[in-house]
Protein backbone atom coordinates (compact mmCIF):
# COMPACT_ATOMS: atom_id res chain seq x y z
CA UNK A 1 0.00 0.00 0.00
CA UNK A 2 1.36 3.33 -1.01
CA UNK A 3 0.42 6.33 1.11
CA UNK A 4 0.63 9.70 -0.58
CA UNK A 5 1.83 12.92 1.03
CA UNK A 6 1.12 16.21 -0.74
CA UNK A 7 3.12 19.26 0.37
CA UNK A 8 0.79 22.25 0.10
CA UNK A 9 2.21 25.61 -0.94
CA UNK A 10 0.66 28.71 0.54
CA UNK A 11 1.22 32.46 0.76
CA UNK A 12 -0.41 35.24 2.78
CA UNK A 13 -2.77 32.92 4.65
CA UNK A 14 -4.18 31.09 1.62
CA UNK A 15 -3.25 28.06 -0.44
CA UNK A 16 -1.53 28.94 -3.67
CA UNK A 17 -3.64 27.77 -6.58
CA UNK A 18 -0.74 25.64 -7.82
CA UNK A 19 -1.41 23.40 -4.78
CA UNK A 20 -4.83 22.37 -6.07
CA UNK A 21 -3.68 20.39 -9.14
CA UNK A 22 -1.08 18.73 -6.87
CA UNK A 23 -3.94 17.66 -4.58
CA UNK A 24 -5.76 16.18 -7.58
CA UNK A 25 -2.60 14.27 -8.49
CA UNK A 26 -2.42 12.96 -4.90
CA UNK A 27 -6.06 11.90 -4.93
CA UNK A 28 -5.73 10.09 -8.24
CA UNK A 29 -2.63 8.28 -7.12
CA UNK A 30 -4.06 7.30 -3.71
CA UNK A 31 -7.16 5.96 -5.47
CA UNK A 32 -4.92 3.90 -7.74
CA UNK A 33 -2.82 2.43 -4.96
CA UNK A 34 -5.48 2.16 -2.25
CA UNK A 35 -3.25 4.20 0.05
CA UNK A 36 -4.13 7.06 2.37
CA UNK A 37 -3.83 10.69 1.32
CA UNK A 38 -2.05 13.12 3.66
CA UNK A 39 -1.33 16.82 3.35
CA UNK A 40 1.54 18.73 4.90
CA UNK A 41 1.27 22.42 5.69
CA UNK A 42 4.42 24.05 7.06
CA UNK A 43 5.07 27.59 8.24
CA UNK A 44 3.91 29.97 10.96
CA UNK A 45 0.40 31.32 11.70
CA UNK A 46 -1.26 28.58 9.72
CA UNK A 47 -4.85 28.42 11.01
CA UNK A 48 -6.52 29.85 7.88
CA UNK A 49 -4.48 27.66 5.52
CA UNK A 50 -5.11 24.56 7.62
CA UNK A 51 -8.85 25.24 7.62
CA UNK A 52 -8.78 25.58 3.82
CA UNK A 53 -6.69 22.43 3.43
CA UNK A 54 -8.95 20.36 5.68
CA UNK A 55 -11.78 20.38 3.10
CA UNK A 56 -9.79 19.00 0.19
CA UNK A 57 -10.24 15.30 0.84
CA UNK A 58 -7.18 14.14 2.78
CA UNK A 59 -7.42 11.61 5.60
CA UNK A 60 -5.23 13.86 7.67
CA UNK A 61 -3.63 17.29 7.47
CA UNK A 62 -0.22 17.44 9.15
CA UNK A 63 0.57 20.87 10.51
CA UNK A 64 4.21 21.84 11.01
CA UNK A 65 3.84 25.18 12.74
CA UNK A 66 6.86 26.93 14.21
CA UNK A 67 8.01 30.56 14.32
CA UNK A 68 11.30 29.36 12.82
CA UNK A 69 9.40 28.33 9.69
CA UNK A 70 7.86 31.75 9.05
CA UNK A 71 10.04 32.38 6.02
CA UNK A 72 10.44 29.48 3.64
CA UNK A 73 13.93 28.02 3.41
CA UNK A 74 14.68 24.70 1.71
CA UNK A 75 17.12 23.99 4.55
CA UNK A 76 14.43 24.11 7.25
CA UNK A 77 11.47 22.79 5.26
CA UNK A 78 13.08 19.73 3.65
CA UNK A 79 13.65 17.94 6.99
CA UNK A 80 9.99 18.63 7.88
CA UNK A 81 8.85 17.04 4.61
CA UNK A 82 11.10 14.03 5.25
CA UNK A 83 9.83 13.68 8.79
CA UNK A 84 6.17 13.83 7.71
CA UNK A 85 6.76 11.28 4.95
CA UNK A 86 8.44 8.85 7.33
CA UNK A 87 5.82 9.28 10.03
CA UNK A 88 2.97 8.47 7.64
CA UNK A 89 4.76 5.80 5.64
CA UNK A 90 4.33 7.83 2.47
CA UNK A 91 5.91 6.23 -0.57
CA UNK A 92 4.89 9.09 -2.81
CA UNK A 93 5.65 12.67 -1.83
CA UNK A 94 4.18 15.22 -4.21
CA UNK A 95 4.15 19.00 -4.47
CA UNK A 96 3.94 21.93 -6.81
CA UNK A 97 6.23 22.38 -9.81
CA UNK A 98 6.71 26.03 -8.88
CA UNK A 99 9.94 27.67 -7.73
CA UNK A 100 8.89 26.62 -4.18
CA UNK A 101 8.40 22.95 -5.06
CA UNK A 102 11.39 22.83 -7.37
CA UNK A 103 13.67 24.27 -4.69
CA UNK A 104 12.32 22.18 -1.81
CA UNK A 105 11.40 18.75 -3.13
CA UNK A 106 14.72 17.66 -4.68
CA UNK A 107 16.36 18.47 -1.34
CA UNK A 108 13.67 16.47 0.47
CA UNK A 109 14.24 13.63 -2.03
CA UNK A 110 17.91 13.70 -1.09
CA UNK A 111 17.03 13.34 2.59
CA UNK A 112 14.53 10.55 1.84
CA UNK A 113 16.93 8.59 -0.40
CA UNK A 114 14.23 8.91 -3.05
CA UNK A 115 14.16 9.32 -6.80
CA UNK A 116 12.38 12.35 -8.20
CA UNK A 117 10.24 12.93 -11.24
CA UNK A 118 9.92 16.63 -12.07
CA UNK A 119 7.10 18.45 -13.82
CA UNK A 120 4.83 15.42 -14.03
CA UNK A 121 2.03 15.69 -16.58
CA UNK A 122 0.37 12.31 -16.08
CA UNK A 123 0.20 9.12 -14.03
CA UNK A 124 1.00 5.85 -15.80
CA UNK A 125 1.21 3.63 -12.72
CA UNK A 126 2.15 3.92 -9.05
CA UNK A 127 5.84 4.18 -9.97
CA UNK A 128 5.75 5.44 -13.56
CA UNK A 129 4.97 9.01 -14.52
CA UNK A 130 4.68 11.03 -17.66
CA UNK A 131 6.71 14.18 -18.28
CA UNK A 132 8.08 16.22 -21.15
CA UNK A 133 11.69 17.12 -21.82
CA UNK A 134 13.79 18.98 -24.38
CA UNK A 135 11.58 22.06 -24.28
CA UNK A 136 8.43 19.99 -24.70
CA UNK A 137 9.63 18.26 -27.88
CA UNK A 138 9.83 14.81 -26.28
CA UNK A 139 7.31 13.07 -24.03
CA UNK A 140 8.61 10.38 -21.74
CA UNK A 141 7.46 7.80 -19.23
CA UNK A 142 9.82 7.64 -16.27
CA UNK A 143 9.87 4.57 -14.05
CA UNK A 144 11.38 4.89 -10.59
CA UNK A 145 12.42 1.93 -8.45
CA UNK A 146 13.37 3.70 -5.20
CA UNK A 147 11.08 2.79 -2.24
CA UNK A 148 10.01 6.44 -1.93
CA UNK A 149 9.33 8.58 -4.99
CA UNK A 150 9.13 12.38 -4.97
CA UNK A 151 7.12 14.15 -7.64
CA UNK A 152 6.55 17.75 -8.68
CA UNK A 153 3.22 18.23 -10.44
CA UNK A 154 2.81 20.52 -13.44
CA UNK A 155 -0.04 22.82 -12.60
CA UNK A 156 -1.51 23.02 -16.08
CA UNK A 157 -1.94 19.26 -16.46
CA UNK A 158 -4.22 18.34 -13.56
CA UNK A 159 -7.60 19.89 -12.77
CA UNK A 160 -7.62 21.97 -9.58
CA UNK A 161 -9.15 20.11 -6.62
CA UNK A 162 -12.33 21.59 -5.20
CA UNK A 163 -13.44 21.73 -1.57
CA UNK A 164 -15.89 19.09 -0.36
CA UNK A 165 -18.15 18.76 2.68
CA UNK A 166 -15.98 16.43 4.74
CA UNK A 167 -13.19 17.63 6.97
CA UNK A 168 -9.82 15.98 7.48
CA UNK A 169 -8.32 15.16 10.86
CA UNK A 170 -5.81 17.82 11.81
CA UNK A 171 -2.61 16.67 13.50
CA UNK A 172 0.30 18.70 14.78
CA UNK A 173 3.64 17.50 13.48
CA UNK A 174 6.56 17.84 15.87
CA UNK A 175 9.15 19.65 13.78
CA UNK A 176 12.00 19.21 16.25
CA UNK A 177 14.76 21.83 16.22
CA UNK A 178 14.75 24.23 13.27
CA UNK A 179 18.28 24.49 11.87
CA UNK A 180 18.82 26.62 8.75
CA UNK A 181 22.32 25.19 8.21
CA UNK A 182 23.88 28.55 7.49
CA UNK A 183 21.13 29.89 5.27
CA UNK A 184 18.91 32.86 6.01
CA UNK A 185 16.03 34.64 4.34
CA UNK A 186 16.85 38.30 3.72
CA UNK A 187 13.98 39.81 1.73
CA UNK A 188 11.72 39.35 -1.23
CA UNK A 189 10.73 41.98 -3.77
CA UNK A 190 7.57 41.31 -5.69
CA UNK A 191 6.08 43.22 -8.54
CA UNK A 192 2.54 44.02 -7.50
CA UNK A 193 -0.13 43.71 -10.12
CA UNK A 194 -3.90 43.90 -10.11
CA UNK A 195 -3.99 41.51 -13.04
CA UNK A 196 -4.67 37.80 -12.59
CA UNK A 197 -1.67 35.59 -11.95
CA UNK A 198 0.08 34.46 -15.15
CA UNK A 199 -0.29 30.78 -14.33
CA UNK A 200 -3.98 31.09 -13.49
CA UNK A 201 -5.31 33.49 -16.11
CA UNK A 202 -7.72 32.27 -18.81
CA UNK A 203 -6.17 34.71 -21.26
CA UNK A 204 -2.51 35.67 -21.48
CA UNK A 205 -1.17 38.48 -23.68
CA UNK A 206 2.61 38.38 -24.10
CA UNK A 207 5.05 40.75 -25.69
CA UNK A 208 8.45 40.04 -27.18
CA UNK A 209 11.68 41.68 -28.20
CA UNK A 210 9.96 43.37 -31.14
CA UNK A 211 8.34 45.84 -28.73
CA UNK A 212 11.82 47.30 -28.24
CA UNK A 213 11.22 49.19 -24.99
CA UNK A 214 9.29 48.99 -21.74
CA UNK A 215 6.79 51.74 -22.52
CA UNK A 216 5.59 49.78 -25.53
CA UNK A 217 4.26 47.16 -23.15
CA UNK A 218 1.58 49.69 -22.12
CA UNK A 219 -0.79 48.77 -24.98
CA UNK A 220 -0.05 45.08 -24.30
CA UNK A 221 -1.13 45.65 -20.71
CA UNK A 222 -4.18 47.56 -21.93
CA UNK A 223 -5.21 44.62 -24.11
CA UNK A 224 -4.65 42.19 -21.25
CA UNK A 225 -6.86 44.34 -19.01
CA UNK A 226 -9.61 44.61 -21.62
CA UNK A 227 -9.68 40.82 -21.86
CA UNK A 228 -9.40 40.27 -18.10
CA UNK A 229 -6.13 38.47 -18.72
CA UNK A 230 -2.55 38.40 -17.49
CA UNK A 231 0.51 39.87 -19.15
CA UNK A 232 3.53 37.77 -20.08
CA UNK A 233 6.78 38.29 -21.92
CA UNK A 234 9.61 36.53 -23.68
CA UNK A 235 13.03 36.08 -22.15
CA UNK A 236 14.47 38.71 -24.47
CA UNK A 237 11.99 41.31 -23.25
CA UNK A 238 12.72 40.48 -19.59
CA UNK A 239 16.50 40.44 -20.09
CA UNK A 240 16.30 43.85 -21.72
CA UNK A 241 14.54 45.12 -18.60
CA UNK A 242 11.32 46.03 -20.47
CA UNK A 243 9.22 44.17 -17.89
CA UNK A 244 9.94 42.38 -14.59
CA UNK A 245 11.50 38.93 -14.81
CA UNK A 246 8.54 37.19 -13.17
CA UNK A 247 6.50 37.81 -16.34
CA UNK A 248 8.75 35.47 -18.33
CA UNK A 249 6.99 32.56 -20.01
CA UNK A 250 9.08 29.61 -21.13
CA UNK A 251 11.42 26.78 -20.24
CA UNK A 252 12.91 29.05 -17.61
CA UNK A 253 10.07 31.12 -16.31
CA UNK A 254 6.47 30.14 -16.10
CA UNK A 255 4.56 27.43 -17.91
CA UNK A 256 1.09 28.58 -18.89
CA UNK A 257 -1.84 26.90 -20.62
CA UNK A 258 -4.63 29.45 -20.88
CA UNK A 259 -7.72 29.28 -23.08
CA UNK A 260 -6.18 31.99 -25.25
CA UNK A 261 -2.55 33.05 -25.64
CA UNK A 262 -1.85 36.15 -27.69
CA UNK A 263 1.79 36.73 -28.69
CA UNK A 264 2.69 40.23 -29.84
CA UNK A 265 6.00 40.93 -31.62
CA UNK A 266 7.37 37.74 -30.16
CA UNK A 267 9.29 35.41 -32.48
CA UNK A 268 8.72 32.18 -30.54
CA UNK A 269 12.09 30.66 -29.66
CA UNK A 270 11.69 27.00 -28.70
CA UNK A 271 12.38 27.87 -25.06
CA UNK A 272 9.39 30.21 -25.16
CA UNK A 273 7.17 27.73 -27.00
CA UNK A 274 7.93 25.19 -24.26
CA UNK A 275 6.14 27.45 -21.81
CA UNK A 276 2.94 28.10 -23.78
CA UNK A 277 2.42 25.34 -26.37
CA UNK A 278 -0.25 23.80 -24.15
CA UNK A 279 -2.52 26.83 -24.59
CA UNK A 280 -5.91 25.94 -26.06
CA UNK A 281 -5.86 28.68 -28.70
CA UNK A 282 -2.82 30.66 -29.79
CA UNK A 283 -2.96 33.91 -31.75
CA UNK A 284 -0.02 36.00 -32.83
CA UNK A 285 0.94 39.26 -34.46
CA UNK A 286 4.37 39.42 -36.02
CA UNK A 287 5.84 41.29 -38.94
CA UNK A 288 8.03 38.35 -39.96
CA UNK A 289 5.91 35.64 -41.63
CA UNK A 290 8.76 33.15 -41.08
CA UNK A 291 8.79 33.62 -37.28
CA UNK A 292 8.47 30.24 -35.52
CA UNK A 293 5.49 31.49 -33.50
CA UNK A 294 3.35 31.07 -36.66
CA UNK A 295 4.02 27.30 -36.56
CA UNK A 296 2.10 26.93 -33.31
CA UNK A 297 -0.43 29.74 -33.79
CA UNK A 298 -4.02 28.88 -34.65
CA UNK A 299 -4.51 32.42 -35.92
CA UNK A 300 -1.63 34.50 -37.14
CA UNK A 301 -1.55 38.04 -38.47
CA UNK A 302 1.47 39.28 -40.40
CA UNK A 303 2.04 42.93 -39.63
CA UNK A 304 3.79 45.36 -37.33
CA UNK A 305 2.57 45.73 -33.79
CA UNK A 306 2.64 49.51 -34.16
CA UNK A 307 -0.28 49.29 -36.55
CA UNK A 308 -1.93 46.03 -35.53
CA UNK A 309 -2.00 46.35 -31.75
CA UNK A 310 -4.03 49.59 -31.59
CA UNK A 311 -6.43 48.03 -34.10
CA UNK A 312 -6.73 44.91 -31.97
CA UNK A 313 -7.48 47.02 -28.90
CA UNK A 314 -10.19 48.91 -30.83
CA UNK A 315 -11.76 45.70 -32.18
CA UNK A 316 -11.82 44.12 -28.74
CA UNK A 317 -13.38 47.29 -27.30
CA UNK A 318 -16.09 47.14 -29.98
CA UNK A 319 -16.73 43.48 -29.21
CA UNK A 320 -16.92 44.12 -25.48
CA UNK A 321 -19.31 47.04 -26.07
CA UNK A 322 -21.56 44.83 -28.22
CA UNK A 323 -21.55 42.14 -25.52
CA UNK A 324 -22.63 44.54 -22.84
CA UNK B 1 37.45 30.88 -3.13
CA UNK B 2 37.76 27.43 -4.61
CA UNK B 3 34.81 26.64 -6.86
CA UNK B 4 33.68 23.39 -8.45
CA UNK B 5 31.44 23.93 -11.49
CA UNK B 6 29.46 21.18 -13.19
CA UNK B 7 29.11 21.02 -16.96
CA UNK B 8 26.87 18.69 -18.92
CA UNK B 9 26.79 18.28 -22.67
CA UNK B 10 23.33 18.40 -24.21
CA UNK B 11 21.95 18.24 -27.75
CA UNK B 12 21.76 21.63 -29.46
CA UNK B 13 18.29 22.83 -28.43
CA UNK B 14 17.82 24.47 -31.85
CA UNK B 15 18.23 21.14 -33.65
CA UNK B 16 15.06 19.25 -34.51
CA UNK B 17 14.58 16.19 -32.29
CA UNK B 18 14.69 12.94 -34.28
CA UNK B 19 13.04 9.69 -33.31
CA UNK B 20 13.97 6.16 -34.38
CA UNK B 21 11.02 3.93 -33.61
CA UNK B 22 10.25 4.49 -29.94
CA UNK B 23 13.69 5.86 -29.07
CA UNK B 24 15.55 9.09 -29.70
CA UNK B 25 17.86 9.12 -32.68
CA UNK B 26 20.92 11.03 -31.51
CA UNK B 27 23.28 9.87 -34.26
CA UNK B 28 23.40 13.30 -35.89
CA UNK B 29 23.12 15.37 -32.73
CA UNK B 30 25.32 18.42 -32.41
CA UNK B 31 26.42 18.23 -28.77
CA UNK B 32 27.12 21.42 -26.89
CA UNK B 33 27.69 22.65 -23.38
CA UNK B 34 24.41 23.12 -21.51
CA UNK B 35 23.82 26.87 -21.61
CA UNK B 36 22.97 27.08 -17.92
CA UNK B 37 26.27 25.36 -17.10
CA UNK B 38 28.20 27.68 -19.39
CA UNK B 39 26.65 30.51 -17.39
CA UNK B 40 27.72 28.67 -14.23
CA UNK B 41 31.33 28.70 -15.46
CA UNK B 42 31.02 32.42 -16.19
CA UNK B 43 29.62 32.97 -12.68
CA UNK B 44 32.52 31.11 -11.08
CA UNK B 45 35.07 33.06 -13.12
CA UNK B 46 33.49 36.40 -12.20
CA UNK B 47 33.36 35.44 -8.52
CA UNK B 48 37.10 34.82 -8.51
CA UNK B 49 38.24 37.84 -10.53
CA UNK B 50 38.75 41.52 -9.81
CA UNK B 51 36.05 42.58 -12.26
CA UNK B 52 36.07 42.53 -16.05
CA UNK B 53 39.62 42.17 -17.32
CA UNK B 54 40.84 41.61 -13.77
CA UNK B 55 43.17 38.78 -12.82
CA UNK B 56 42.15 35.73 -10.81
CA UNK B 57 42.44 36.40 -7.08
CA UNK B 58 45.50 34.72 -5.61
CA UNK B 59 44.64 31.31 -4.20
CA UNK B 60 41.27 31.10 -5.95
CA UNK B 61 40.59 28.20 -8.26
CA UNK B 62 37.86 27.12 -10.68
CA UNK B 63 37.53 23.40 -11.42
CA UNK B 64 35.01 22.16 -13.98
CA UNK B 65 33.61 18.64 -13.83
CA UNK B 66 31.58 16.71 -16.37
CA UNK B 67 30.15 13.23 -16.33
CA UNK B 68 29.82 11.78 -19.80
CA UNK B 69 31.58 9.96 -22.63
CA UNK B 70 35.21 10.70 -23.58
CA UNK B 71 33.97 13.22 -26.16
CA UNK B 72 32.97 15.60 -23.38
CA UNK B 73 36.65 16.58 -23.41
CA UNK B 74 35.70 19.02 -26.12
CA UNK B 75 33.18 20.87 -23.94
CA UNK B 76 35.54 20.75 -20.95
CA UNK B 77 38.35 22.18 -23.07
CA UNK B 78 36.09 25.09 -24.01
CA UNK B 79 35.52 25.91 -20.32
CA UNK B 80 39.29 25.83 -19.78
CA UNK B 81 39.63 28.23 -22.71
CA UNK B 82 37.13 30.55 -20.99
CA UNK B 83 39.50 30.58 -18.03
CA UNK B 84 38.80 27.65 -15.72
CA UNK B 85 41.96 26.20 -14.15
CA UNK B 86 41.41 22.51 -14.54
CA UNK B 87 38.80 19.96 -15.45
CA UNK B 88 37.68 16.51 -14.36
CA UNK B 89 36.02 14.05 -16.70
CA UNK B 90 34.09 11.25 -15.03
CA UNK B 91 33.33 8.63 -17.62
CA UNK B 92 29.71 7.65 -17.78
CA UNK B 93 26.78 7.31 -20.13
CA UNK B 94 23.51 9.21 -19.79
CA UNK B 95 21.46 6.02 -20.13
CA UNK B 96 23.09 4.53 -17.04
CA UNK B 97 22.84 7.66 -14.89
CA UNK B 98 20.14 9.41 -12.94
CA UNK B 99 20.09 12.46 -10.68
CA UNK B 100 20.91 10.33 -7.63
CA UNK B 101 24.07 8.87 -9.19
CA UNK B 102 25.16 12.24 -10.56
CA UNK B 103 24.71 13.92 -7.17
CA UNK B 104 26.59 11.09 -5.44
CA UNK B 105 29.44 11.44 -7.93
CA UNK B 106 29.71 15.18 -7.36
CA UNK B 107 29.54 14.61 -3.61
CA UNK B 108 32.52 12.27 -3.89
CA UNK B 109 34.41 14.92 -5.86
CA UNK B 110 33.52 17.58 -3.30
CA UNK B 111 34.90 15.40 -0.53
CA UNK B 112 38.09 14.90 -2.51
CA UNK B 113 38.69 18.47 -3.71
CA UNK B 114 37.04 20.38 -0.85
CA UNK B 115 35.68 23.41 -2.76
CA UNK B 116 34.05 26.33 -0.91
CA UNK B 117 31.27 26.47 -3.45
CA UNK B 118 29.64 24.25 -6.07
CA UNK B 119 28.10 26.15 -8.98
CA UNK B 120 25.66 24.43 -11.32
CA UNK B 121 23.23 25.43 -14.03
CA UNK B 122 19.71 25.40 -12.62
CA UNK B 123 18.74 22.69 -15.09
CA UNK B 124 20.01 20.77 -18.09
CA UNK B 125 18.30 21.88 -21.28
CA UNK B 126 17.65 18.27 -22.30
CA UNK B 127 16.33 16.48 -19.20
CA UNK B 128 15.07 19.64 -17.45
CA UNK B 129 14.90 17.84 -14.12
CA UNK B 130 16.22 20.62 -11.91
CA UNK B 131 17.20 18.04 -9.30
CA UNK B 132 20.95 17.53 -8.82
CA UNK B 133 21.94 20.81 -7.13
CA UNK B 134 19.35 20.65 -4.37
CA UNK B 135 19.93 16.93 -3.93
CA UNK B 136 23.70 17.45 -3.66
CA UNK B 137 23.10 20.14 -1.01
CA UNK B 138 21.02 17.61 0.96
CA UNK B 139 23.69 14.90 0.65
CA UNK B 140 26.37 17.34 1.85
CA UNK B 141 24.09 18.97 4.43
CA UNK B 142 25.07 22.34 2.91
CA UNK B 143 22.86 25.37 2.34
CA UNK B 144 21.61 25.94 -1.19
CA UNK B 145 20.73 28.97 -3.29
CA UNK B 146 18.91 27.98 -6.45
CA UNK B 147 17.76 29.91 -9.55
CA UNK B 148 20.27 32.70 -8.92
CA UNK B 149 20.04 35.87 -11.01
CA UNK B 150 22.48 37.83 -8.85
CA UNK B 151 25.23 36.80 -6.46
CA UNK B 152 27.50 38.85 -4.26
CA UNK B 153 30.33 37.67 -2.03
CA UNK B 154 29.90 39.00 1.50
CA UNK B 155 31.38 38.60 4.98
CA UNK B 156 34.87 38.74 3.45
CA UNK B 157 34.07 35.88 1.11
CA UNK B 158 32.67 33.60 3.81
CA UNK B 159 29.08 33.91 2.54
CA UNK B 160 27.04 34.75 -0.54
CA UNK B 161 24.09 37.07 -0.88
CA UNK B 162 22.00 35.58 -3.66
CA UNK B 163 19.08 37.03 -5.62
CA UNK B 164 16.82 34.13 -6.56
CA UNK B 165 14.21 34.25 -9.29
CA UNK B 166 11.04 32.98 -7.65
CA UNK B 167 7.47 32.97 -8.94
CA UNK B 168 6.57 36.13 -7.05
CA UNK B 169 9.66 38.15 -7.97
CA UNK B 170 13.19 38.09 -6.60
CA UNK B 171 14.05 36.65 -3.20
CA UNK B 172 17.32 37.52 -1.50
CA UNK B 173 18.86 34.70 0.49
CA UNK B 174 22.15 34.54 2.34
CA UNK B 175 24.12 31.32 2.47
CA UNK B 176 27.28 30.69 4.42
CA UNK B 177 29.97 28.81 2.55
CA UNK B 178 30.39 26.03 1.73
CA UNK B 179 27.19 26.02 -0.30
CA UNK B 180 25.58 24.94 -3.55
CA UNK B 181 24.57 27.65 -6.03
CA UNK B 182 22.44 27.00 -9.12
CA UNK B 183 22.21 29.76 -11.70
CA UNK B 184 19.43 31.08 -13.90
CA UNK B 185 19.96 32.88 -17.20
CA UNK B 186 20.13 36.46 -15.96
CA UNK B 187 23.24 35.67 -13.92
CA UNK B 188 25.29 36.83 -16.93
CA UNK B 189 23.93 40.39 -17.01
CA UNK B 190 26.73 42.98 -16.60
CA UNK B 191 26.43 43.58 -12.84
CA UNK B 192 24.90 40.26 -11.76
CA UNK B 193 28.01 38.82 -10.08
CA UNK B 194 30.16 40.62 -7.52
CA UNK B 195 33.20 38.83 -6.18
CA UNK B 196 35.27 39.71 -3.13
CA UNK B 197 37.45 42.12 -5.10
CA UNK B 198 35.16 44.46 -6.98
CA UNK B 199 36.07 45.73 -10.42
CA UNK B 200 34.68 46.90 -13.72
CA UNK B 201 31.30 45.63 -14.92
CA UNK B 202 31.20 42.79 -17.43
CA UNK B 203 29.72 42.65 -20.89
CA UNK B 204 26.42 40.85 -21.02
CA UNK B 205 26.66 37.11 -21.61
CA UNK B 206 29.32 34.49 -21.04
CA UNK B 207 32.77 35.40 -22.29
CA UNK B 208 34.19 34.13 -25.54
CA UNK B 209 37.46 32.27 -25.30
CA UNK B 210 40.35 34.41 -26.50
CA UNK B 211 43.03 32.96 -28.74
CA UNK B 212 45.37 33.16 -25.77
CA UNK B 213 42.79 31.33 -23.68
CA UNK B 214 42.44 28.60 -26.30
CA UNK B 215 46.22 28.13 -26.43
CA UNK B 216 46.48 28.07 -22.64
CA UNK B 217 43.63 25.55 -22.40
CA UNK B 218 45.67 23.01 -24.36
CA UNK B 219 48.15 22.89 -21.52
CA UNK B 220 45.64 22.74 -18.69
CA UNK B 221 45.00 19.36 -17.09
CA UNK B 222 41.89 17.25 -17.61
CA UNK B 223 41.81 14.52 -15.01
CA UNK B 224 40.04 11.30 -16.02
CA UNK B 225 38.21 9.23 -13.48
CA UNK B 226 35.28 6.85 -13.18
CA UNK B 227 32.27 6.38 -10.94
CA UNK B 228 33.85 3.22 -9.54
CA UNK B 229 37.10 5.02 -8.72
CA UNK B 230 35.05 7.60 -6.83
CA UNK B 231 33.27 4.87 -4.91
CA UNK B 232 29.88 5.46 -6.51
CA UNK B 233 28.12 2.11 -6.87
CA UNK B 234 24.69 0.87 -7.94
CA UNK B 235 22.57 1.42 -11.00
CA UNK B 236 20.12 4.15 -11.90
CA UNK B 237 16.79 3.90 -10.11
CA UNK B 238 15.04 6.38 -12.42
CA UNK B 239 14.72 5.18 -16.00
CA UNK B 240 13.06 6.56 -19.09
CA UNK B 241 11.00 3.59 -20.28
CA UNK B 242 9.24 5.27 -23.18
CA UNK B 243 9.83 8.29 -25.40
CA UNK B 244 7.57 9.72 -28.06
CA UNK B 245 6.92 12.88 -29.99
CA UNK B 246 4.21 15.14 -28.62
CA UNK B 247 1.04 15.34 -30.70
CA UNK B 248 1.45 18.03 -33.36
CA UNK B 249 -0.73 21.12 -33.10
CA UNK B 250 -3.06 21.28 -36.02
CA UNK B 251 -1.96 23.78 -38.59
CA UNK B 252 -3.29 27.27 -38.05
CA UNK B 253 -4.32 29.93 -40.51
CA UNK B 254 -3.13 33.41 -41.33
CA UNK B 255 -5.83 36.03 -41.08
CA UNK B 256 -5.98 38.97 -43.48
CA UNK B 257 -7.00 41.62 -40.98
CA UNK B 258 -7.23 42.32 -37.26
CA UNK B 259 -10.99 42.51 -37.65
CA UNK B 260 -10.97 38.94 -38.97
CA UNK B 261 -8.70 37.87 -36.10
CA UNK B 262 -11.14 39.16 -33.50
CA UNK B 263 -14.10 37.61 -35.32
CA UNK B 264 -12.34 34.23 -35.45
CA UNK B 265 -11.42 34.37 -31.77
CA UNK B 266 -14.99 35.28 -30.90
CA UNK B 267 -17.12 33.21 -33.28
CA UNK B 268 -14.93 30.24 -34.16
CA UNK B 269 -12.61 29.64 -31.20
CA UNK B 270 -15.07 31.21 -28.74
CA UNK B 271 -12.32 32.35 -26.41
CA UNK B 272 -13.16 36.06 -26.19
Amino acid sequence: MANVLVVLEHAAGALRTASLPAVTFGKELAAKTGGQLYFLVAGANLSAVVEEASHLGAAEVLVAENPGLEHYLAETYAPVVARAAKEKGATIVAGTATTFGKDLLPRAAGLLDAGLVADVTGIVSANTFRRGMMAGNVLTNVEVSSPVIVVTVRQTEFAPATAGDGASTITKLDVGGVDARGASFVSVSTSKSERPDLTEAKIVVSGGRGLREGKNFEPVAQLADLLGGAMGASRAACDAGMVPNDLQVGQTGKVVAPQLYIAIALSGAIQHLAGMKGSKVIACINKDPEAPIFQVADYGFVGTWEVALPQLIEEVKKLKAAQR
Amino acid sequence: MKILVTAKRVPDPEQKVKFKGDALDQSAVNWQLNQFDEYGVETALRLTEAGSGGARNAGDEVIVVSIGPKDVQQQLRSTLAMGADKAILVEGSDDALDAELVAKTIKALVEKHKPDLVVMGKLAADSEANDVGQRLAAYLDWPQATFACTVEATDGGKALLVGREVDAGVETKKVNLPAVLTVDLRIVLPNAVKGVSAGAAYQEGPRYASLKGIMAAKKKPIEDTTLAALGVAGGARSKIVKVEAPPARKAGIKVASIEELVQKLHNEAKVI
